[in-house]
């Protein structure tokens, strides 16, 4: 990816205190329109509330966002609400609505955007059910009566019914099986690339980042780093990452990724080529 | 030996008053920051049909059984508690005077507040908290709409509304129960009854009661919700924020019960400074 091309979202000296810990301290990144970037770090080193700030559902202590070149806080109400609808969100648990069906759940974007045609909703509900592989024999279906990976599924069709430029993704495979995950993982990928839609992922997930991201952000938690130390270690892409000879990417590569490295340079190294071609 | 905590608590009470106080402003300042929100909000509009009625017949239908048999046993015990003291003197007649006065003005509205909040303010602290601990409560705001307009503004206007039903039906439901017992067990005579009822209660004491019982359901949804918003992680989070929505709610009940009782009764004499009270120049 370019790096002249512009930031869609952009966080310059991010700082976010809770109960007096530091959980980001002095965070500056940048998402560049059409990249998909994996942000990951041990448990703990405010990957998620950075997520989560990015989508202005956490307010920092201090700093600022900018969504696709605009201060949030320049912006009106209705400003902030027309930008936000362009930005999706998967949490981990899908955090779907427990009282509404798998129907009422897609739709429900739709409709709080204003949307009052029902044919039109309901279209829209089925399209998007289908384009994350699932039947639309479960639409009248509670949260609590499908699966954990069909409920995944069900949150992306959700974030997807908006037609989002940026897609967040918070630990998208986790308690998933194999196959699931790797269905997570396609459809991630067939999102960025079919819809040319820029992706934010969280993930302890190698095979993931192996699969779906152009560039990977690391964090370290701020409790282990001095003031004067930056809370991003490495930003780039996979190869240079299982590259490093940094100690604190090694210990978190080697800790959090274990075996699953083998390969890794070769295969990227090959997705690499193949994209190229 | 005394723990960390106790030694620090006794050696330093003034400063643990001091936290204590500073917790409790915060705490009030917060609620009312809370309450504000939710107020802004009602301009914006009824909220929709769909989302509204399951919350009525929530907080509505499934709270009337409960309203009626407790409502019923307090009417009951009424009349057994003062048909002993009031037979003393010879006065069992007036026993539908302090019966329905009690019930209309203090034990109706009361009653059907602590039922609210131990039924449906702990439910919907518990359902919310729940709502934060699984993101959808963060999930509503992704999708564009406001968490607070969408989730509290219904259950505000819900409890709003229906708590003057509910009280009424508890009044309603105490004196029946009260004028059962008292004039076919205990004997009373059901014209006397009535006609002390008739002569004491004024329209002003229900009233008062029905006013007083918008002010509980206000505190009550404010506080749930609010408990509910920002609860801790995890399932003790959720417990401890339903536990602490009655506690809380059910302490503003008692102290609004009595600041409202001044203020309406000081309301009450000085428009109408002549009026005849029950317990000065009625009964004694």
């Amino acid at each position: 990816m370019d790096k002249q091309t512009p930031a869609v979202i952009e966080l310059s000296g991010i700082c976010c205190v809770f109960g007096g810990r530091k959980v980001l301290w002095n965070v500056n990144l940048g998402i560049r329109r059409g990249e998909t970037v994996a942000i990951v770090g041990e448990s703990g080193c405010g990957k998620s509330v950075t997520m989560k700030v990015m989508m202005q559902l956490l307010q920092p202590t201090s700093g600022t966002l900018k969504w696709f070149g605009t201060n949030v806080r320049d912006m009106t109400a209705d400003q902030q609400l027309q930008q936000r609808l362009r930005l999706g969100y998967l949490f981990q648990g899908a955090a779907l609505f427990d009282s509404l069906t798998v129907f009422e759940n897609v739709a429900f974007g739709l409709r709080q955007t204003g949307e009052r045609n029902e044919d039109r909703i309901a279209d829209t509900v089925r399209e998007r059910l289908q384009e994350v592989g699932l039947s639309t024999d479960i639409i009248g279906h509670r949260p609590s009566e499908i699966s954990g990976g069909m409920q995944k599924r069900v949150g992306l069709a959700r974030a997807l019914a908006l037609s989002p430029d940026v897609m967040f993704y918070d630990e998208p495979t986790t308690g998933l099986d194999p196959v699931n995950s790797r269905r997570i993982d396609e459809l991630i990928q067939s999102v960025s690339e079919s819809r040319g839609v820029t992706g934010v992922i969280v993930t302890h997930d190698l095979r993931t980042v192996q699969r779906v991201a152009d560039r990977i952000i690391m964090l370290y938690p701020r409790h282990k780093l001095s003031d004067d130390q930056n809370q991003v270690i490495f930003d780039g892409s996979l190869t240079q990452l299982t590259a490093s000879r940094e100690d604190r990417i090694l210990e978190y590569v080697g800790d959090e990724f274990g075996g699953q490295l083998s390969g890794v340079s070769e295969t990227t190294d090959q997705s690499e080529l193949r994209k190229t071609a | 030996m005394l723990c960390p905590m106790t030694t620090t608590t006794l050696q330093n009470p003034i400063s643990t008053l001091g936290r204590l106080t500073q917790q409790f402003f915060c705490g009030f300042g917060n609620l009312t920051v809370f309450a504000l929100k939710v107020v802004s909000r009602l301009h914006a509009g009824l909220p929709k049909r769909h989302v509204v009625v399951p919350i009525l017949y929530e907080i509505g239908v499934r709270s009337v059984p409960v309203i009626l048999v407790t409502g019923t046993f307090i009417g009951m015990v009424l009349a057994v508690q003062t048909h002993q003291q009031f037979k003393m003197m010879h006065m069992e007649s007036r026993l539908g005077a302090i019966i329905t006065m009690t019930l209309v003005s203090e034990l109706g509205p009361v009653l059907a507040a602590t039922m609210l909040a131990g039924r449906v303010g702990s439910s919907m602290a518990a359902e919310l908290g729940t709502m934060r601990v699984t993101e959808q409560i963060h999930a509503i705001s992704a999708l564009g709409a406001d968490p607070i307009r969408y989730l509290v503004v219904p259950r505000f206007l819900a409890c709003v509304a229906l708590i003057p039903l509910l009280t009424a039906i508890a009044d309603g439901i105490g004196i029946l129960a009260g004028w059962m017992f008292s004039c076919k067990v205990l004997g009373v005579n059901s014209h006397h009854y009535w006609m002390y009822a008739e002569q004491f209660v004024t329209g002003w004491d229900v009233m008062a009661g029905l006013i007083k019982s918008i002010f509980f359901g206000c505190s009550i949804a404010i506080i749930a919700c609010r408990q509910g918003f920002h609860c801790g992680s995890g399932a003790e989070g959720v417990g401890r924020a339903a536990t602490q929505s009655f506690v809380m709610s059910f302490i503003a009940i008692l102290g609004m019960d009595f600041l409202l009782t001044v203020v309406l009764n000081t309301t009450y004499y000085m428009i109408w400074p002549q009026a005849v009270s029950l317990a000065v120049g009625g009964l004694w």
